[in-house]
Order: structure tokens, then sequence, then C-alpha cells
């Protein structure tokens, strides 16, 4: 039978890479997941304890998608913890995905945001000049920095970590890192994903000088495909409409970097 | 002329008849203006209880195989009271609030938080298939139906719709404890209760094990149920149960619905549907020489 996209599909964990204390990649073979767009995410089952979101991570093996996933509460630790050999369902892919600029571009990633813009990064051309900002609380929760400069190694480029404590890289948020580049340098391109109000900072920064700015969100999910309503932004579904958004539209969302919803549907503010 | 889709249901009126389902989307008023601007005749909000409730963990809605989907999100909803406060500013979307319970208490208390607000009909969910103490639990206690109908029914003037499923007992015993009590209307019906298993697994899929089955292959057994409702019993019908086309819809007309909900379809075509069946029901009533939905109802069983 054909395979449901909407069906859960078992695929086993062949590799695990530790990429920081908190932080794992976990990479299977599967016939679809590795040529999804970046932004785009899957429905990762966890069998006895959730089905989370995740954008799909890339793999350097053909055949090969992974995810990156930091542990925090019990259903992303109880992924962070599957072993070698063992099994996690996957539907999808889901949402739509970046689109693909050329010329000067800048991507912002925060934590596992970092995911789609490793992705991305797969599909800028050698013509492309990429500044990679990476954001991170301190130097033990940096990761992807080899891994962007390998992906970026045809390109000009440069990659820029940003940690809040100054335990390496440049000391300070990741959006003052923003405000700062947007200022010096026109860009093509700016793309972003991390925590909300990280996004939201960079999305002001770059739609207030006319940049073309995306961010891809995230919220609590249960379908993935626009009918329980668990992710409405407004009127916006993030599964379904997004999870990109264009800036132009993210600056008439009057959600957007203030309020999300909780598990019973409750408006709650960000926290600042 | 045009053949007119605007259609009653009883006392409610509506300008298209096809609705959105309880439980798809129903979250946010700038998602029911979204959907009335895209076609809905009018929303059904997910159904509100007394207190906001979280549902059930992940996962909680897949696809089965061969199609359908199946759900057991366990009715996350924020309250009445909280919700009644989001849609208060609504003036132009035709909102139909669905309710559950486990007594009539629980629903008069509801009804009152909504005094302020613009309710085109209250939907008592006497047949959500996955949660304890109500939905089906009540519904298949004709004494709790009752009880709940009646209180309900002198609690308000708005219109109310009791939404049946099929349970343990003959769901038609239901919908005829429902109309002994003065309810205006009835859809039928809910998802059915089902469960999937993943053989790799090897155990349930669903979070909560048993969940319920929608989409296109419970369209047969919804159409029949309309079909047996209108037969016997002269009350509006609303039908609901995998429709995903105007000839659904149709098929739903003739078997006696005034006007039809659908809630998976969206996860299939997006939005973008409820325009695609109105102007399919349009252009059928323009081939057929209809030019009410009235005209339509129930015209299959003359056969």
């Amino acid at each position: 039978m054909q395979r449901n996209l909407n069906h859960p599909t078992i695929v086993t964990i062949e590799k695990v890479i530790d990429e920081t204390p908190t932080v794992r990649t976990l990479i299977f073979s599967d016939d679809i997941m590795p040529n999804v767009l970046p932004g785009q995410f899957a429905m990762v089952w966890i069998p006895g304890v959730n089905e989370l979101p995740m954008s799909v991570m890339i793999s350097k093996e053909s055949g090969k998608a992974a995810f990156t996933v930091r542990k925090h509460g019990p259903s992303s630790t109880g992924l962070f913890n599957i072993p070698v050999g063992g099994q996690i369902g996957i539907r999808g892919p889901y949402g739509n995905s970046f689109d693909v600029k050329n010329g000067k571009l800048l991507l912002v990633g925060g934590g596992t945001g970092l995911v789609p813009m490793m992705r991305l990064l797969t599909f800028v051309k050698p013509s492309d000049d990429v500044t990679v900002l990476m954001g991170a609380k301190s130097k033990d929760e940096v990761f992807f920095e080899d891994l962007a400069n390998d992906l970026l190694q045809h390109n000009s480029h440069r990659v820029l970590v940003s940690t809040d404590d100054g335990s390496y890289g440049e000391k300070g948020f990741v959006t003052d890192l923003v405000e700062k580049l947007v200022n010096e340098t026109h860009y093509d391109a700016v793309y972003v994903c991390g925590p909300e109000v990280m996004m939201y900072k960079t999305v002001q920064s770059a739609h207030s000088r006319n940049i073309f700015v995306q961010a891809s969100l995230e919220r609590m999910m249960k379908c993935g495909v626009g009918i329980c309503g668990s992710c409405c932004v407004g009127e916006d579904l993030a599964c379904r409409d997004g999870t990109v958004f264009d800036g132009d539209h993210l600056s008439t969302n009057k959600e957007f970097g203030h309020l999300h919803r909780n598990k019973a549907g409750i408006l709650e503010n960000y926290q600042v | 002329m045009e053949p007119s889709i605007a259609t009653s249901i009883g006392q409610i009126q509506l300008d298209k008849p096809v609705m959105l389902a309880s439980g798809i989307l129903g979250i946010s008023l700038d998602v029911f203006n979204r959907l009335y601007a895209s076609g809905a005749g009018a929303v059904v909000t997910k159904s509100l209880s007394t207190a906001p409730w979280e549902g059930y963990p992940n996962p909680t809605i897949f696809s089965v195989k061969g199609g359908g989907w199946i759900n057991a999100v366990g009715l996350s909803n924020p309250g009445a009271s909280n919700f009644a406060k989001m849609i208060e500013p609504n003036q132009d979307v035709p909102i139909v609030v669905s309710l559950v319970g486990s007594v009539p208490e629980d629903f008069e208390i509801m009804i009152k938080e909504f005094e302020n607000c613009k309710v085109k009909a209250f939907e008592l969910n006497l047949s959500c298939p996955h949660v304890a103490k109500v939905g089906l639990e009540v519904g298949d206690d004709p004494g709790l139906v009752k009880a709940i109908v009646s209180t309900v029914k002198s609690t308000t003037n708005v219109p109310v719709i009791a939404k049946v499923g099929l349970g343990t007992s003959n769901y038609l015993n239901t919908v005829n404890t429902a109309i002994d009590s003065g309810i205006d209307a009835i859809t039928a019906i809910n998802t059915v209760r089902a469960m999937a298993i993943d053989v790799e697994i090897q155990r349930p899929i669903l979070s909560n094990k048993f969940g319920g089955l929608s989409g296109t292959p419970i369209k047969p057994i919804a159409l029949r149920c309309v079909y047996e409702i209108s037969s016997q019993y002269d009350i509006p019908i609303i039908g609901c149960g995998g429709i995903s086309s105007w000839e659904d819809a149709i098929e739903f007309f003739l078997a006696g619905a005034s006007a039809v909900q659908l809630g998976s379809a969206i996860g299939d075509n997006w939005v973008g549907v409820f325009d695609e069946i109105n102007k399919g029901i349009i252009q059928y009533m323009e081939r057929k020489g209809f030019s009410t939905i009235k005209e339509m109802a129930g015209l299959a069983k003359k056969s």
C-alpha cells in the first residue's frame, strides 16, 4: 500500500550524535524526510511518551535524515533518550518553507532553531554571500558552528556566535548583533528561527529597514494539517499556513511575539 | 434566476448550508472570521466545558491507512467563560456554541456565560466517543438527555441542537428523547468510536488508545442515520460525517438534511473546501432546476 503521509511511519534510530550535554541528533533512514524543504517539519511519535512537531535535520549521508532535540520537558527528554536501535513514528512533512533568495543572506538561529537554518544552507548558491548568526546562553550550548562552516566552504561567508554570558564568541543577545548587522549591511534576505522573542526582534530589525525577512514559528501542535486549531496565531495556523511567515504578514499579526496558546487553548504571554 | 443556497434549520437561518463541525479549528475569533469569509455558513465552536480542559497527550490525531482520520483530542478547550469573553466582539459570524457536560447544571452555567454574545444556536455534544462521563455516556442515558435538554430549553431562547452519535444504545432513542424534551434540531452524527494499533511498536497509536473515526469512511453511516431520523421524525437535521464534496452535501440533503457540517475535509483540502462545495451545490441546483435547498430535502425518500 502507498505510504499515507498523515499516518505514523516507523523508523529506527541508526546513530546518535551528542551535540552538547543537552542536545542530541538522532539519525534515521527514510525515503521522504531527507528531501524536505527548509522550514518543513514532521510529527514525531515517541511511543508511550508523546508526539512532537520537529524540524527535519539534514544528514551528511544520502537517504538519511535526523531530528535534533534539546532535552527540556518529559516529551523532548523522551526523544533525547531514544537509543540506537530505538523506534519512533514520523508523519509529514508538513508546512511551507523558506523562500530561497540570492545575494547577501543573513541566517539567524537560536538553539534547535538552527535546524531549519542548516537545511537552508544546503539550498544556497556558491555566489551567495552568507552570514550565519548563532545565539546561545553559554559556550556549553553552542552547536552546529563547524557544520555551518563546512556547508558554506564554497561561499563567501562568516559564522558568528553570540553567548548571553560572553563565555564564547560575542557577549550579548543575538538580537543585538542582528540589529548591528542590518544597520551596517543591506541584506537581500534575513531568515530566523528560535525563541519567539528573538524572532520578533529580528523581524522588527529587518522589516523596519525594508529588508525581506522570514521567520519559522513554533506553536503547540496536535494534527499538523490545520484541523485541530491548537497552533493558531491570530487568523493563521502555524502548521498549515506556516511555519514560515513573511515579515510583512507577521507585522500585521497581533499575537506574534506576544501571545501563544496553552494546552487548553488559552492565550498566554511570552516571557520577555 | 440563480438558485439560493440559503437554508433554515428550524428557526436557524443561514446564508450558506455548509458549516464547520465542532472540534475543528474552533478556537479563535480571527479564525472564525477567516472561515466565514471562506464560505462557511456557520462555525461550530469546540465543545466547551465549565472549566478549561487540556485534553489528552499526543498522538491525538492522525490519518488511518485507507482513508479517514482518527482522533482523541480529549475535548481540550479554554472553558466556556474564557471562550465567551473571546467571542464577545463578534458581530458578523454565525457562531454555534458547542457545549459538553455531565449534568444539567453544567449546561445551565455555561449558557449564562454567553448572555452578552451573539450566538446563532447552542449545540449539545451528546456524542463525543472518547471522554468519560460526557458525550456518548450522556447520550446513552435517556434520563440525563431529558433533564439536560429540558434545562437548557428553559434557560435560553436561542435555538438548541442535539448532536447525536453511535453509542451503546440505539441512537434513535436519544433523538426521540431530545425531541420529546423540546430540542430544535439534530446534528447526526459524531465520530465513530475506533482505534488503530501500530504493528511495529505493537501498541495503540492514540495516547488515549480509543478515539473517534471521521472522514470519508463514515459518510455512508452518517447518511443512513440522517435518512432514518428524517423518515421517523419531523425535526430539522444537520448532516455530519465524511462530507468532502458537493455530491456528498447533496446526498445528505436528499436524505433529509437542511444543512451539513464538515471537518476532516479541511485536513485534506484546506479552507477552500467551503466555497468549492457551495459552488458545486449551486451548479447542481441549476442543472436539476431547484431554486432552494428545501426543495431537495428528503427527496430520496419518495422513491
